[in-house]
């Protein structure tokens, strides 16, 4: 990474700097979250070691600061998921709701277990808490969207037509 | 000023007091592992809580700042239940392997398990494992007993500026780990040790080697830099185990760098125990009498013109105050105790002391470092600036080699042609320093080392005297002494007499043949191949360099194994004091110039360090006042500021901030802290 042309590269820089707008120039740091958001965007949905220390660069931070973010905050993802990131939620109102039969048909359907990444690198498969959408128990988020009020045969199903295209 | 009660008794605090302040004002102990008075507050580990009334749950006494009229308990049962709570979860996780444990005895972990925690956990799950991180060679780690109080993170963030620490993770999972595995890069990185509250980091060097109670504990002070830190010395059997600093809020406050704290294997290793004399080329040890007589032969044998003596860097004021009368009572004039060849010391205090004094340098509003590092020249200095500069951001701009301090430096340029441009007011910053009202120069000693070190000196006291800073209220020129020995030396007069020569001079005068007898009081920064026709007394406690080349060497103490006063770069004198007796025929430096006097029928006035302490404080009373700072010495003419400037620029007078003394060079933890730096 070497410097900020490459971390937001095009439009991108525009919106960094949209973002920036929003925070007083001495604060300056407290973008970190969106832009950290930002990046994780351009960059495959996870945030390398490198990309990190670019955003702290960006910002005037020391890079610890912001990896000990990355690692707080379960919405970022230091290591590579998936085109799809599959995220089940196993709070108890899901959980009463039946998630456990939606995360055993992604289980299956993707050959996978929470926590791992499909072979082909399509779809990442990981249990989360609550997601705040217990009123349609039970939720998966796959990427920005909610999917709601899902059965194991609704989660297959889903799989089923996004998966790339079957070679030979 | 808002009026509080604890515990039913009212107390009355300062606006923006914090409720454990108010406490602790109030004589009322209240547990805490996050909080320490020198970090920013946590309030993470919530051992602190305490009732107030009216308020549902208790609350964290560290961040809580006191209103008025709070009703504060801390002895309620709801406080002691929740202490209990905190305690519980806090083990919950914790080994409870104190009985291998470094920190044990010396662990709030432990004591206030012992006062506040409950006697038996209730957690029955398995504990959770944390692999262990490598923190360089002083600080050693064992993960599973940390409770995240994030101490030692915000050290490294606030106070050391190398923010090299961070959690990892959250929850359960939560670790604190390094930027870089095997180093912190900071000079002050063993203070983690004594932040941390439980037995996660502990001293690496120390590891195993004592109980807390089995040491022997004797308030001395630092003399491995020009700080004068305070600090503690804990031996067993005759061996010092380990150094800890001790509060001194006018210099080091709570931190010593890593060197003061960690270079003491040295003083076991490659000791000075018994005189040797050199026969034949090859040394042969040889009873105090033989040695001292072979001495007192060739020192009688030299005229005192081809006679000099030279004092090193870590002597105290007796040592040098005794040799510095042997040779004047034989008339020998060159004599030195600047083996730097620094140009300071014409008798003009103000031109080789700090002072500002360390702690005016809280006062200070624009800073101008002259050919210094403090970082490595004197770490807690550094951390006072860089304090500074956090809690204000005074402009600071320097004239020397680029070097990261932990704090933004303007480069005003790495010669001292900038310095002779900031003197005839034509650069930009003089504006910044005419316009504080506190400005600060500091010059390093480095800088009056070279060859035109006169005349960066009296460049530097115009600019300081340009931007007003030398007046009844405050002095503004600082010189930054790197050496322990220098400022006592200089106050002492232990500069070469009219006609006399200066270290220079004897080097010069050596290689020329000019020189016949050199007594070398524990000087190992000269090259000692220079005085290899000379007939060279060293008097030391270890083989180093100065002992490489010298005929005859007498034995001494080091500064943890004599009473012994040194003056710090402020001009302050401080008594170093015994923590146990020098090792074999060593001997304190102040007798052995006594007994080769005495050898030779011309005995010294004194027979006693009382005597010797009496004699100093004749001719110097100021550097009796131990522990005091001198009178307030005005700026008068000094320095050549109208001479000729070498056009070379500043270099790093301390390249190796690990290994810059015999002591520091004979520890074998140093050489590793310096192959860790350099690997990584």
């Amino acid at each position: 990474m070497t410097g900020d042309a490459d971390l937001f590269p095009g439009p991108d820089r525009d919106e960094a700097e949209r973002i920036l707008g929003r925070y007083p120039q001495e604060h300056r740091q407290s973008a970190v979250l969106p832009l950290l958001d930002l990046a994780q965007r351009r960059h495959g949905g996870w945030l390398p070691a490198a990309v990190v220390d670019a955003v702290g660069d960006y910002l005037g931070m020391p890079s610890m600061r912001v990896r000990e973010l990355v690692t707080f905050y379960s919405m970022f993802h230091d290591r590579p998921v998936g085109r799809y990131l599959v995220q089940v939620c196993r709070t108890t109102p899901c959980w009463l709701r039946g998630s456990d039969e939606v995360l055993a048909a992604a289980r299956q359907e993707l050959g996978i277990a929470p926590g791992e990444t499909t072979p082909d690198g399509d779809f990442t498969l990981i249990e989360v808490e609550c997601l705040g959408a217990c009123a349609d128990a039970p939720v998966v988020q796959i990427n920005d969207d909610f999917h709601e009020r899902l059965d194991g045969g609704q989660m297959r199903a889903w799989i089923h037509a996004h998966r790339g295209p079957k070679e030979g | 000023m808002p009026k509080l009660s604890i515990d039913g008794t009212e107390v009355e605090v300062a606006d923006g007091t914090t409720v454990l302040r108010a406490c602790e004002q109030a004589g009322v102990e209240i547990p805490r592992f996050c909080f320490h008075e020198r970090l920013s507050i946590a309030g993470n580990c919530r051992m602190c809580l305490v009732e107030q009334v009216g308020v549902p749950k208790p609350v964290a006494s560290c961040a809580m700042p006191v209103t008025e009229g709070m009703q504060i308990l801390t002895q309620s049962e709801r406080v002691q239940a929740a202490r209990e709570g905190v305690m519980e979860f806090l083990l919950v996780n914790h080994p409870l392997d104190c009985p291998i444990c470094d920190q044990g005895g010396e662990c709030d972990l432990q004591d206030q398990a012992l006062y506040y925690g409950r006697v038996r956990s209730r957690f029955r799950e398995a504990k959770r494992a944390v692999s262990d991180k490598d923190f360089g060679p002083l600080v050693k780690t064992v993960m599973t007993r940390c409770i995240h109080c994030t101490r030692c993170v915000r050290f490294m963030d606030e106070v050391a500026g190398v923010p090299e620490l961070g959690t990892m993770g959250r929850g359960e999972d939560m670790e604190i780990v390094a930027a870089l595995e095997g180093c912190l890069h900071s000079e002050l990185a063993g203070n983690v040790v004594d932040l941390c509250p439980v037995g996660a980091l502990t001293s690496k060097p120390y590891a195993f080697a004592a109980r807390p109670w089995e040491l022997s504990h004797t308030e001395s002070v630092d003399v491995l830099d020009g700080a004068g830190s305070a600090i503690r010395i804990d031996a067993r059997d005759g061996r010092v185990l380990r150094v800890l600093p001790r509060v001194n809020e006018d210099i080091n406050e709570e931190w010593i760098g890593d060197r003061s704290r960690h270079a003491v294997d040295g003083l076991a290793v490659r000791r000075l125990d018994q005189p040797w004399l050199r026969r034949n080329g090859a040394f042969e040890p040889v009873s105090w009498d033989a040695a001292l007589a072979a001495v007192a032969t060739a020192l009688q044998d030299a005229a005192p013109a081809r006679t000099a003596a030279l004092a090193g860097d870590l002597v105290g004021l007796e040592g040098m105050a005794a040799l510095a009368d042997l040779m004047r009572a034989r008339g020998v004039a060159s004599v030195d105790c600047r083996q730097d060849g620094g140009a300071v010391g014409a008798g003009v205090p103000a031109s080789w002391r700090f002072n500002a004094t360390i702690a005016g340098i809280d006062r200070a509003d624009a800073v101008l470092l002259v050919g210094t590092n403090p970082r490595r020249e004197a770490p807690v200095i550094n951390a006072r600036i860089r304090r500074r500069w956090r809690a204000t951001g005074i402009p600071i701009a320097r004239i020397g080699p680029a070097i990261d301090l932990t704090y933004p430096v303007t480069e005003l340029g790495d010669g001292p042609d900038a310095l002779a441009e900031l003197a005839r007011g034509t650069h930009p910053f003089v504006a910044a320093l005419g316009q504080a009202r506190y400005p600060l120069i500091v010059v390093g000693s480095g800088a009056l080392a070279r060859a035109d070190g006169a005349v960066i000196l009296g460049l530097a006291r115009q600019v300081a005297e340009a931007a007003d800073a030398a007046r009844a209220d405050w002095n503004g020129f600082s010189v930054l002494q790197r050496c322990a020995a220098r400022a006592g030396g200089l106050e002492l007069g232990m500069v070469p007499a009219e006609g006399g020569l200066d270290s220079r001079g004897m080097v010069s005068a050596a290689n020329e043949g000019g020189l016949d007898f050199l007594y070398l009081l524990g000087a190992d920064e000269i090259d000692p191949e220079a005085f290899r026709d000379t007939f060279t007394v060293y008097q030391g406690h270890h083989a180093d360099r100065g002992a490489r080349r010298a005929d005859v060497l007498l034995p001494a103490a080091a500064y943890t194994e004599q009473e012994a006063t040194y003056v710090n770069t402020e001009g302050r004198p401080q008594r170093a004091r015994p923590a146990h007796p020098p090792p074999g025929g060593a001997r304190p430096d102040w007798k052995i110039p006594v007994a080769l006097a005495a050898r030779m029928g011309s005995p010294l006035p004194y027979d006693s360090l009382a005597g010797l302490w009496r004699r100093i404080e004749a001719a110097h009373p100021h550097l009796a006042e131990i522990g005091q700072l001198p009178p307030p010495a005005p700026l008068t003419s000094f320095g050549d500021a109208g001479g000729e400037l070498d056009g070379a620029p500043f270099t790093e007078v301390v390249p190796d901030y690990y290994r810059t003394c015999p002591i520091s060079r004979a520890s074998a933890t140093m050489a590793a802290c310096a192959r860790a730096v350099a690997d990584a």
